[in-house]
Parts: structure tokens; C-alpha cells; sequence
């Protein structure tokens, strides 16, 4: 039987892997890909708290946040269209702009 | 000897409204020239600038008849000025005897030096600022004669030294003559500053006394109640403003440089007017001095040594100009003489009659420059008689009238003050006026014979271009000479069948100084005193007529005493060495170890402490976002450790 915790292990390791990549990739769209396994990651906790404790606010939940994580993939992209146009790279070391 | 106590009674006011407007038009000509100068153009300027100043004399004239000789006082009170702790002071004109006349003077001679002015600067491309600063000069003079109180006077006395570093480095592209105004200034200050200790402690000392004023009424008249202390420390500190101001020993060395300016800022500022500014604070407070023999002492010491010493300077002097600028100081030791033997009124006769013939020898001196283009090097004059009669007529008058001929306006005032001197038992100092007299006639007849006589010693070309000033300059120079042979008439002494009119006139104001030699002894005084003056003129004729490069074999014969004179007793290099130098080195020192170490070090240590604390705490903000994250994640998963170890214990 696959129960609730099996969930929450997989959605740990998600989650670890997603942090990882965030830290150590230099690609932005890496980087960027890393920042959806860690919120699918979330995602997976919620749903299966949602049917252990038979409460569908968690998936409810996780409308909103595939909404946002769809939003937040279209501007991230269009950010990184426009970045790669003027500096052909996206290598987070070479666009450190904001940099003091 | 009994002291010559000034009458302080009771005297009557008459309140009159148009004082005000005596120093208020040369400054409303002023804002003129200022404000619409370039646009209204030079006639206008010109008359605007004559016309305020004429003006002005008119008003003096009035006041002058409306005084009449009873020695009341007019008055007119503008407003109230300062109302702080216990001392007030009004912005309130006052006319006696003695400012009546100076405002005579200062208005009269100056409107004369305004018209000679037109002709002279009639090339100048500042025609408007110049006659900015002529007029705003005469309206501080005014206000310093006119002003009833010490801060009143002060804020004249203040304009006046202004003015005179504005015009002094009038052409102030020439860097030279832009160092004589500031050193005119600041040397001035270095007076200005006693001036200023001496009002405080006069305030101080009239405030614990009960009487916490500052008008020249009150302080005459509480003088002689004042601690001594109060009184000589005050005349003291106030002489030595006027020895600043009235170019004596030790503050005189701005004077020969400032004729830098153009030569009518000479005879208005640096000869008749503004000098004279030191001679009159002490004749207004002549209470205050006479409370103060020690003091008086001073002034009479300083005048006669200054006289002597700076007539001496003129002896060798080449520049037509600092000869005169010599003889002004010389002229205005002479007055402090008189004030320091307590003969007030012979001193303010001298600068009246000084007034007239300086000014004329002055403007001769300018009309001679401007004639010869700009050539102020008597060696290179000569002859000039045939070319500019007219200067070289009044010119005669005025070298005359000044080496103290009978008859003409300097020997009647220089009597009197030779007199007085004789008369205080100071037969050392007399000795010296004596001395100084001679050397007068020598100098000036020297300038003459050298400018107007013999053969000319300049440039070919300057000689073929050679011209007699425009009429608007002969008119001033031939005004002057008639007021240098009559002016002394109004101060005739007993002796010569006169009454002194002029002693009698200021008298309620500065008392009169009585002489108590029987009248042989001063007709042999008078005798002296000519056989001085015909001795110092007879051997100048005699030996510049034959011989006008006569300096030359006094230099080689005697070249330690030509060379101290004619670096007139190397003060100024004195100076240099000492107060100077030590200043700018002091300066240095201030800046290199005081500014750079001290203060700059301070703030730099600051600085490299908090660079240094903050290089600590660098790395975290690196900018690495990523490296942000990763402290983020672990931050979260020591806290989630430490919470969850929380939840289990």
C-alpha cells in the first residue's frame, strides 16, 4: 500500500533536487527549471495531505500555484529572451547587472 | 600747564530733516551707476555723478549757515538702529562745528575731484564702476563725519576702507596693483581691529559708569569720570585704528602703495579725505583723550616720528606719485602732532588746508601723467612748463603753499601746529617738525624742478605728444590754488593781527588751545619756521637747477643711506620677513600639520575603520545570488532541525 508518506519522501526528494539545481546550475532556464520541481514538489506535499486528512483546500491550492508557476514561466522566459538578445549569454555569473 | 578742557555744556539742538540726504544722494548716484550705468552711458554717469556730490556741498553749505557760529548742533534722527542688552544706537546725523567743516571739505573738494574725474577716466572703458565707487566713497565719508555715535562712524569708517581697496585695484587685471588693494585692506584690518576692541572696551567701561552709550556726546562728556584705566586703554585701542586708517607708524605702508589707483582716487581717498578719517575720530573724541595725557603722549609721538621719517623718505623718491604719497604721510604726522600737544583745532586746520594743496598737488601730478601718456618717473620729466602752463601755474601754488611760504594756506596751519608744539614744552618733537618742515620745502621743490624745469629727459615721442589736460582738469587744479593761497586766511593767529577765526569756530566742540608764549617768542617760532622752509626750498633749487641727476652722485657717494631711504627704512621688507613670512609659515603649518594630520586624519581614520569592519561582513553580499540561495536553504534546514529536535524533546 502506497500511503501518504511515500508521497512526502518523493516530494522531499523533489524538492532537494529542485534546491540543488537552483544553487548549482549557472543556466538560468536550468536554474528556472529547478524553481518548477521545487514548487511540483510543494504541489505533490499538498495533494497528498489533501487525501489523508480528506480536505480538498490543499488541491485547491495547487490550482493557484500552477497558476502562478504559469505566469511566472511566461515573464521568466520573456525576461530571458530579451536578456539573451543583448548579451548572448545566460550564464547567471555574466549578467550579475545589479551587482554593487 | 593747565589742560585745555573741552566745554561740555549744555549746547542746543535744532532738529533738521535734510541731513540724511547729504550721504543719501552720492548713494543714490550710486545705485544709479550700478544699476542703469552701461545703458544710460558715460554723460550721464558723469553728470549724475558731479550733480549728487554738488548737491551734497549745497546741503553742507546750508547746514554750514544754518549752524551759524553760536556752536550749537543739527540734528537728525533717521531711526533706530540697534536695541540690544544695554546699548542702543540710533542711525543719527549730527552737524557742529567740526563735522560742518569736514563735511565742507569732503563735499567740496570731492565734487572738484568728481568734475577733474570726467576728464581723466574719459577713455576708461569702466567709466560706471568708477564712478560707483567715487560716489559710494563720498557717502561713507559722509556718514563717518556725520554719524553722532562710535558704531555710526564705524560703519563710515568701514565704507571708506572698502572703497579704497576697490579703487585702489581699480584696474585689477594688473596683478600688481590688484596686491596693493588687498594689501590696503588688510592692513587696514589689523587697525580696523583695535578700532573695534576699543568701542568694546569704551562700551564696557561707560556701561559700569552708568552710562551705556556710544554717542561722542555722551563719552566726551563722561570721560573725565571713567577710570583711568577705561580712558587709556580706549584711546589707545582707538589711536591705533586711526594709524591704520591715517597711514602713521607702524601701519603706513599701504599708503605709497596705493597709488596704484587712478591718480584722482589719490587725491580724494589717499591725500585729502579718507586719511584724514584717523585725525578727526581723535578730534571727536578730544574729550576722551584729554582724560588720557599717556594716550595723547602716544599720538604725539607717532605724528612727530612719522612726520620726520616719512619726509625723509621723500627726499630720494622718483616715482611722482609716491613722492606725494611720502609727503601725505609726513603732512598727516604733522596733524597727529597737533592733536597729541592738544591743539585739536590746529589739527583739523591742517587738514583742511592740507586738504586743498594735496589735492591740487595731486591732480597737477595726474594732469603731468596723463599728459605725458602714463609717465609717473620724474627722470624722465623736465621742461613741462612750456608745454602745460596751466598745471605747472597751480602746481608752483601748491608746492608753495605746502613747503609753508607766508601767505599761503600750509604755512598758517603748519604754524600753528609748530607752535602749540613748542608751547607743551616738547622742544624735541618741535625740533623735529622743524626738520620735517625743511625737508618738505626740499622734496616738493625737487618734484618741481624736476617735472617743469630744465631740459626734458624722457622719450622723443612723448615729449612731441605732450598736452595740456582738457578743461574740465585745469578748471579743478585752478579752484584748488586759489583755495591753496586763501584757505589759510580763515586761521590768521592773533600774533599777525588775525583772530583765528577758524580756532574760535570749533572751539565749543574740541576747546580752544590757548598759547602762553609772548608774542616775540612767536614771531621767532614764525621766523624759524620760514628760514626752514626758504632753506629746504633755496637748496633743492640750488641743486636740482644745476644738476638734475644730482641723485645719482648721492647714491654712489653714499649709497647706505640713499639705499635706506629710498626703501623707506626697509620696513616693508621688515615686514615681509617677519610678519608675513611668519604668517604663511605658520599657515603652512596649520595646513600640513594641524589640517592634513589632525583633522584629515581624523575623518580618514574613520573612514578606513568602518572600510575595515565592512570588508569583514564583504563576502555575504557578493552579489551571487545563487550563493544567497544556498545560505537561505540552510538557514531553513538548521531552523526546521532545530525546531523539529524542539518538537521531539
Amino acid at each position: 500500500m502506497v500511503g501518504a508518506e511515500h508521497f512526502l519522501l518523493l516530494s522531499a526528494v523533489l524538492f532537494a533536487l529542485g534546491a540543488a539545481g537552483v544553487v548549482i546550475r549557472r543556466n538560468v532556464i536550468v536554474m528556472f527549471m529547478s524553481i518548477e520541481l521545487m514548487l511540483n514538489a510543494a504541489n505533490l506535499a499538498f495533494v497528498a495531505f489533501a487525501q489523508r486528512l480528506g480536505n480538498i483546500d490543499g488541491q485547491t491550492m495547487v490550482f493557484f500555484v500552477m497558476t502562478v508557476a504559469a505566469a511566472e514561466a511566461a515573464v521568466g522566459l520573456a525576461v530571458f529572451l530579451a536578456l539573451f538578445r543583448t548579451r548572448e549569454t545566460l550564464n547567471v555569473d555574466e549578467i550579475g547587472l545589479l551587482k554593487g | 600747564m593747565d589742560a585745555h578742557h573741552t566745554e561740555h555744556a549744555v549746547v542746543a539742538v535744532t532738529v533738521v530733516g535734510y541731513l540724511r540726504w547729504i550721504p543719501l544722494l552720492p548713494f543714490a548716484a550710486m545705485l544709479f551707476h550700478a544699476l542703469f550705468g552701461r545703458v544710460a552711458g558715460r554723460k550721464a554717469v558723469g553728470v549724475v555723478a558731479c550733480a549728487a556730490v554738488g548737491a551734497s556741498f549745497l546741503l553742507a553749505v546750508r547746514a554750514f549757515l544754518q549752524l551759524g557760529s553760536g556752536g550749537g548742533v543739527l540734528s537728525d534722527v533717521v531711526y533706530r538702529w540697534i536695541d540690544a542688552g544695554g546699548l542702543t544706537a540710533d542711525v543719527a546725523m549730527a552737524i557742529d562745528p567740526l563735522s560742518a567743516v569736514m563735511c565742507l571739505v569732503i563735499t567740496g573738494v570731492g565734487f572738484l575731484i568728481h568734475v577733474y574725474s570726467t576728464g581723466y577716466m574719459a577713455h576708461d572703458p569702466d567709466y560706471a564702476r568708477y564712478f560707483a565707487y567715487l560716489n559710494l566713497f563720498t557717502a561713507s565719508m559722509l556718514v563717518l563725519v556725520l554719524g553722532d555715535s562710535l558704531p555710526l562712524m564705524f560703519v563710515g569708517w568701514e565704507g571708506v576702507g572698502l572703497c579704497s581697496y576697490l579703487l585702489i585695484g581699480f584696474w585689477y587685471t594688473d596683478p600688481a596693483k590688484a596686491d596693493a588693494g588687498k594689501k590696503a585692506f588688510v592692513v587696514n584690518r589689523v587697525g580696523d581691529a583695535g578700532f573695534i576692541i576699543g568701542m568694546a572696551v569704551l562700551f564696557w567701561g561707560m556701561a559700569a559708569a552708568g552710562h551705556a552709550s556710544l554717542r561722542f556726546a555722551d563719552i566726551n562728556a563722561a570721560a573725565a569720570t571713567l577710570p583711568t584705566g577705561v580712558t587709556l586703554a580706549a584711546a589707545l585701542l582707538l589711536f591705533v585704528g586711526a594709524t591704520g586708517k591715517s597711514a602713521q607708524l607702524p601701519l603706513f605702508v599701504w599708503l605709497p602703495d596705493a597709488m596704484a589707483g587712478p591718480t584722482p582716487v589719490s587725491a580724494l581717498i589717499h591725500a585729502a579725505t579718507m586719511v584724514t578719517a584717523g585725525v578727526y575720530m581723535v578730534a571727536r573724541l578730544s574729550g576722551l583723550y584729554t582724560a588720557a595725557p599717556e594716550a595723547l603722549s602716544v599720538v604725539a609721538v607717532v605724528g612727530a616720528v612719522t612726520a620726520f621719517g616719512a619726509a625723509s623718505v621723500g627726499l630720494v623718491q622718483n616715482d611722482i606719485k609716491k613722492v606725494l604719497a611720502y609727503s601725505t604721510v609726513s603732512q598727516l604726522g604733522y596733524m597727529f602732532l597737533a592733536l597729541g600737544v592738544g591743539a585739536f583745532g590746529a589739527a583739523i586746520f591742517h587738514v583742511m588746508t592740507h586738504a586743498f594743496f594735496k589735492a591740487l598737488l595731486f591732480l597737477g601730478a595726474g594732469s603731468v601723467i596723463h599728459g605725458l601718456h602714463e609717465e609717473q618717473d620724474i627722470r624722465r620729466m623736465g621742461a613741462l612748463r612750456s608745454r602745460m602752463p596751466v598745471t605747472w601755474a597751480t602746481f608752483l601754488v601748491g608746492t608753495i603753499a605746502i613747503a609753508g611760504i607766508p601767505g599761503l594756506a600750509g604755512f598758517f596751519s603748519k604754524d600753528e601746529i609748530l607752535a602749540a608744539t613748542y608751547d607743551k614744552g616738547a622742544i624735541g618733537l618741535w625740533v623735529m617738525g622743524v626738520a620735517t618742515a625743511t625737508m618738505t620745502a626740499f622734496y616738493m621743490t625737487r618734484l618741481l624742478v624736476l617735472t617743469f624745469y630744465g631740459e626734458f629727459r624722457g622719450y622723443h615721442h612723448k615729449w612731441e605728444h605732450a598736452h595740456e589736460s582738457p578743461v574740465s582738469m585745469t578748471s579743478a587744479l585752478c579752484v584748488l590754488a586759489l583755495l591753496s593761497i586763501v584757505g589759510g586766511y580763515v586761521g590768521v593767529p592773533a600774533v599777525l593781527g588775525g583772530g583765528n577765526h577758524f580756532g574760535h569756530y570749533l572751539a565749543p566742540v574740541v576747546g580752544h588751545h590757548e598759547l602762553h608764549l609772548s608774542h616775540s617768542t612767536e614771531l621767532v617760532l614764525m621766523a624759524i619756521s620760514i628760514g626752514a622752509a626758504v632753506l629746504g626750498m633755496g637748496t633743492a633749487w640750488f641743486i636740482y637747477g644745476r644738476s638734475p641727476r644730482a641723485d645719482e652722485a648721492f647714491a654712489a657717494r653714499a649709497a647706505g643711506v640713499h639705499g635706506l631711504l629710498s626703501n623707506a627704512y626697509y620696513v616693508d621688507r621688515t615686514y615681509d620677513r617677519t610678519i608675513v613670512a611668519g604668517t604663511v609659515r605658520s599657515g603652512e603649518a596649520l595646513w600640513k600639520r594641524v589640517d592634513v594630520a589632525i583633522i584629515d586624519g581624523a575623518a580618514n581614520a574613520l573612514a578606513a575603520t568602518v572600510r575595515a569592519f565592512g570588508g569583514s561582513w564583504r563576502a555575504w553580499a557578493g552579489g551571487n545570488v545563487q550563493g544567497y540561495a544556498l545560505s537561505l536553504f540552510v538557514g531553513v534546514v538548521v531552523v526546521l532541525i532545530l525546531m523539529l529536535a524542539g518538537a521531539g524533546g
